[in-house]
């Protein structure tokens, strides 16, 4: 069933504790989906480009050799991204299996990653000037606690509480899903896509990669293709309903908006709450209610309902 | 109701059942204060204040959203909550004359079999599902599949409806005064579906039908029960009648009958 959350604050300082308020949101919703959570934050667009990776999955085989492999692993990243032609700022060690990587980049970003990815059992979650995806096993409180979440200052953020249906209970069957090479677009998703192996297929034919057996995972990519061939985000949400069979409540984000579809027969939940400073929207009204503590009017928007909003 | 140890790996079960017995009492009303309380806490409190204690009025502070409040009240009282419900809030209920100033998520209100629950602003969808008697009122809009699997009572919306109001409805009325979606009164057996605004498209065997006297009756009773005001000009919607060949009797009438 999952657990699908977003927040924007309209007035675009940025200095918003995001990363708390979506915590929140997602623990309300712990019962919709408790194995595992994911977060997509945004701050201010800084100088650098930020790369979250993943080294190994947090539930994944185990041997005495897990912690030299690991080890091993972060410096053929670190070695591959200097070969690549990035110069890194810093590089911070959030969970024994994955990594956060600042750097300044001119170069191509699709090759970066590429070269990256070509490391054994690495993925890059995400990769932007201001975009961070952090997901991992565990319920909203055990996933802030482990990265650090709680003190993020940003502008807008999604997250997800995953019930695994279709897929595996892993990192990589987790959202928010990366729009791979595409910096900076994030996807959340509650529901099943029925044609996602075709839409898999086409666009694999179109020289994407993807990372896990989550039909969810190709929206991103899919949204995020169309704005590189000049759609906005609201067009190609738009032409998605047509495009994306299934029951679908998605929610896709850009360094500077936030997007939120429906699909035609409105079989999956949306809370919305609108106000001059602040959009929040939820599965249920119960997550909005953590982060605006007082009686609010709110309302579900309609089947095929597409809505963007800026910060 | 005392705790009752359950094995619950996922910590997902709230274990503590007991009441809190914190309500305000005065005489037949109580006031109740939920923000503290669990979900459980609060329908515990509920039912041994109307079971156990003769509270007629109960009002209840804060339920800030909450899932499955007042639930299986099964006595004629009246319940006020100063907020708003989260889904499947007064479901199962026969009786209880419901106040909720604030809006309700998904299945408000599902298989109530008698009683009436007005709701001051917006629900969500599956508002009235399975609906066997009584009275939803709901003064701002509400979300798709509306009263899905009615089969009695009346529901009234005085705002728009989403998608497939009225889906495979077996009996009872609704009175839609706004605009509503694709799929209206898609699969009916029965009942009918009155409609204020525009319809977007009927579903599979629904047909308009005949005004008749009854219906300018029962429209113009059910606003002034509820103070709505003077009803819009309405469209009647049936079931056509060609895609099922049931027949629509309760086994208790078809006794009757036969």
């Amino acid at each position: 069933m999952c657990g699908i959350a977003g927040i924007i604050y309209r007035d675009g300082d940025g200095q918003h504790q995001v990363g708390r308020d979506m915590t929140r949101m997602l623990q309300a919703m712990k019962h919709r989906g408790p194995d595992s959570t994911g977060y997509a934050l945004y701050r201010p667009s800084a100088e650098g480009y930020v790369m979250h990776v993943k080294l190994a999955e947090a539930n994944g085989h185990r041997d005495f050799e897990l912690g030299e492999r690991l080890r091993r692993q972060r410096t053929e990243v670190e070695g591959r991204m200097r070969a690549a032609g990035a110069h890194i700022r810093g590089v911070e060690r959030s969970t024994e299996h994955a990594m956060t990587v600042t750097f300044d980049h001119d170069g191509d970003l699709k090759r970066l990653a590429d070269y990256v990815e070509d490391a054994r059992g690495t993925e890059v979650l995400s990769l932007g000037r201001s975009l961070e995806i952090v997901k991992d096993l565990g319920d909203a409180e055990t996933v802030a606690a482990d990265y650090g979440l709680d003190g993020f200052v940003g502008t807008h953020a999604i997250g997800h509480a995953r019930m695994a249906t279709e897929s595996d209970v892993d990192i990589a069957n987790a959202h928010p899903y990366w729009a791979y090479p595409f910096p900076d677009v994030a996807v959340v998703h509650n529901g099943q896509l029925t044609n996602y192996f075709q839409w898999r297929r086409r666009l694999e034919r179109a020289g994407h990669r993807f990372q896990s057996e989550c039909d969810s995972e190709i929206i991103a990519v899919y949204l995020a293709e169309r704005m590189a061939q000049g759609d906005s985000l609201e067009d190609a949400m738009r032409l998605s309903l047509d495009d994306l069979d299934g029951v679908f409540t998605y929610i896709c984000v850009t360094d500077d908006a936030l997007g939120v579809a429906k699909d035609e027969l409105g079989a999956k939940p949306l809370v919305l709450y609108e106000s001059d400073d602040i959009v929040a929207l939820a599965s249920e009204e119960i997550a909005i209610r953590k982060v605006v503590e007082r009686e609010i009017e709110t309302y579900d928007p309609y089947e095929g309902a597409v809505m963007v909003w800026t910060r | 109701m005392d705790a009752v140890a359950t094995f619950d790996p996922r910590g997902l079960v709230e274990l503590d059942g007991s009441v809190p017995r914190i309500s305000e009492i005065d005489g037949e009303r109580a006031v109740l204060e939920a923000r503290e309380l669990s979900t459980r806490k609060i329908n515990a409190e509920l039912r041994w204040l109307l079971y156990e204690r003769g509270v007629k009025d109960v009002t209840i502070r804060n339920p800030s959203a909450r899932h499955s409040l007042g639930v299986g009240i099964l006595t004629r009282c009246r319940i006020t909550f100063e907020g708003s419900l989260g889904y499947f809030g007064c479901g199962l209920i026969d009786g209880p004359e419901v106040q909720v100033n604030g809006r309700v998520g998904w299945s408000v209100a599902e298989n109530m079999m008698s009683g009436v629950v007005v709701i001051e602003s917006n629900a969500g969808s599956l508002a009235g599902a399975a609906l066997r008697g009584g009275d939803l009122v709901v003064k701002g809009q509400v979300g798709a599949r509306t009263g899905i699997d009615q089969k009695g009572g009346t529901i009234v919306v005085l705002g728009d409806a989403g998608s497939m109001t009225g889906f495979m409805m077996q009996r009872g009325r609704q009175i839609i005064c706004g605009d509503v979606g694709p799929g209206l009164g898609d699969s009916m057996y029965d009942g009918t579906i009155y409609v204020g605004g525009k319809v977007a498209a009927l579903g599979i065997d629904c047909v308009e039908g005949e005004w008749t006297d009854a219906d300018t009756e029962l429209v113009a009773r059910k606003f002034r029960i509820y103070g709505l005001g003077a009803p819009p000009e309405l469209r009647k919607f049936v079931c056509g009648k060609k895609l099922y060949n049931y027949d629509s009797l309760e086994p208790s009438e078809r006794k009757l009958v036969l």
